[in-house]
């Protein structure tokens, strides 16, 4: 197994940087032309993908450390879950952009007060007419919370368990994000549905595990408590 | 520093020349609205540069057209040439470019069939004989929410239909695609029912809108925008534009278009542009034309009402989407 200060001041730095690939790109293309004739649409497509990738690596990382045994993989699961977070982010910020801002009417201005208004009127109204922008918008919600109490210190204040069912928040985030995904495409559904197929293995996973592997207090815990 | 250059500029200034962003409002929009929207606008005034350039063959003695919209920009070739829809050759906008390689568009023919006279098998010299061939610039709306403004070459589509004699019982037009598996990558999976059919009603097909179209610029259509021969009905969102057209078929009764066929409650018969039906997941009402960081508002019927509205007196818009 890699040493702890190894994985700690080498791999885990490699990972970050990694995993900042896809902005970096994105970045990249835009600035030289290297996207579609809709620039605008596939930062919006390539950010949404690059969520739900990373919702699923979140995912994965328990079932894989259970079947290899690896549970240093589990010091990789808070990143992941920012990640997904931060491109979820990314992604909702780029709906703001290009879909609800550029298509304000600007009556005095951009600059101004009322362009704010608007939108938030605008954000506000697709949300709630338009279902997988609904979906969407709670899928990013559910991860918001997540996001908020991803440090030691929340762990240590919420307590091991509490913080754990908190954070099976993420399997309805999953849940939601492929929903979201369905729901966008004109005809072919194949790209959600293996998206669907990869989180609910993933989460069926988990119903397998605890059912064969429930915990029966023995005399020991019983002890030592 | 961007920021600090923000004030100095009125706003009265921003709003009015909104619809062509040029360097310095590409610097303020990058101000204000960060940089994934920046990145994007950067990506396509580059490609903005590249228009025109000679690609393939060159098409002759192009007529300009009265009707062709006068005073907007039209997107490049490079635009219209790598961003399509066109599912046979694979479902994302860059598919067709990429996959159009095994295509021939040469030698073709079109199958006349049904209600008319002169019913039969048709070379494309034969459809193209006798017709002066026009440029036609025409904005195109995608159900998709984009827009550009093409120059398409082509001829009224009622040429040809008055030289097949349709009859007293042609009531629609029904086009299909050619679906060839051999050069068509797309049609492995069973995205749609194939091969793609449109429709039209016989009074549209005859407007002087409604043509067929052979050429880009002045050039002959590449395979991703529908080589050889393909339709342009501009009121009518892209999906009606059937592309490669190998069957035309007078009918009586109304036919059943492939999107329709697909999700009847998301994609109808007429497929009008209108900005006031949306379609059932998404707004109709504004468009991003490509090139452009600021969205329009979407024209009812895509600005051909004069033209057109008069064919859809009395009809309920709302339940013939």
């Amino acid at each position: 197994m890699i040493p702890d200060r190894v994985l700690r001041f080498v791999v885990k730095p490699i990972v970050f940087v990694v995993s900042l690939g896809p902005v970096a790109w994105l970045l990249w293309a835009g600035l030289t032309g290297h996207l579609s004739a809709n620039p605008l649409s596939d930062i919006t497509y390539e950010t949404g993908d690059w969520t739900i990738r990373f919702i699923c690596i979140t995912l994965a990382i328990t079932p894989v450390r259970r079947i290899t045994g690896w549970n240093a993989l589990v010091k990789f699961r808070r990143m992941a879950g920012l990640f997904a977070f931060f491109y979820g982010t990314l992604h909702f910020l780029t709906y703001v952009i290009v879909d609800r801002f550029a298509g304000l009417d600007f009556p005095d201005g951009i600059i101004a007060w009322s362009t704010v208004v608007n939108l938030a009127k605008s954000v506000g109204a697709d949300i709630y007419k338009r279902p997988f922008i609904t979906v969407g918008f709670t899928a990013w919600m559910t991860m918001v919370p997540l996001a908020l109490t991803s440090t030691t210190a929340s762990i240590r204040r919420l307590g091991g368990r509490r913080w754990n069912q908190l954070h099976r928040l993420v399997y309805a985030t999953g849940i939601i994000a492929v929903l979201h995904y369905w729901w966008l495409v004109k005809a072919d559904v194949r790209r959600p549905l293996t998206y669907g197929a990869i989180v609910l293995a993933l989460l069926g996973f988990r119903a397998f595990w605890s059912h064969s592997h429930r915990t029966v207090p023995t005399r020991a815990s019983t002890a030592r408590a | 520093m961007l920021i600090k250059h923000v004030p100095d500029i009125r706003s009265s200034e921003i709003t009015d020349k909104k619809l062509y962003l040029n360097r310095r409002e590409f610097l303020l929009a990058a101000a204000v609205t960060g940089a994934a929207a920046a990145t994007g606008v950067l990506g396509s005034e580059a490609r903005l540069q590249a228009k025109g350039a000679p690609h393939g063959k060159k098409l002759a003695d192009i007529k300009k057209s009265p009707l062709s919209v006068q005073g907007e920009k039209i997107n490049a070739w490079e635009d219209i040439t790598s961003y399509n829809n066109y599912y046979e050759f694979g479902i994302d906008k860059s598919d067709p470019s990429e996959n159009v390689g095994r295509f021939k568009a040469e030698p073709w023919t079109v199958s006349i069939e049904g209600e008319c006279n002169k019913k039969g098998v048709m070379h494309l010299e034969d459809v193209l004989k006798g017709e002066t061939l026009e440029e036609r610039i025409y904005r195109h709306r995608c159900v998709e929410a984009w827009s550009m403004v093409i120059p398409w070459v082509g001829f009224p589509l009622a040429n040809l239909i008055k030289r097949c004699e349709p009859t007293s019982k042609a009531k629609f037009v029904e086009f299909t695609t050619i679906a060839d598996s051999k050069t068509m990558p797309g049609l492995r999976s069973p995205v749609l029912d194939w091969p793609y059919r449109e429709g039209l009603r016989m009074d549209e097909a005859m407007h002087p809108l409604s043509i067929l179209v052979v050429g880009l610029y002045d050039e002959v259509l590449p395979a991703q925008d529908g080589a050889p021969i393909r339709l342009a009905v501009p009121w009518k969102y892209g999906f009606k534009h059937i592309k490669s057209i190998v069957k035309i078929k007078f009918v009586e009764r109304q036919p059943l278009n492939t999107w329709q066929e697909q999700a009847s409650n998301e994609y109808g018969f007429y497929a009008n542009v209108n900005p006031t039906v949306d379609h059932p997941r998404w707004s109709q009402a504004t468009e991003r034309r490509i090139g452009e960081f600021f969205r329009r508002k979407t024209l009812m019927f895509n600005g051909y009402a004069d033209q057109v509205q008069s064919m859809y007196a009395g009809m309920d818009l709302r339940k013939n989407y």
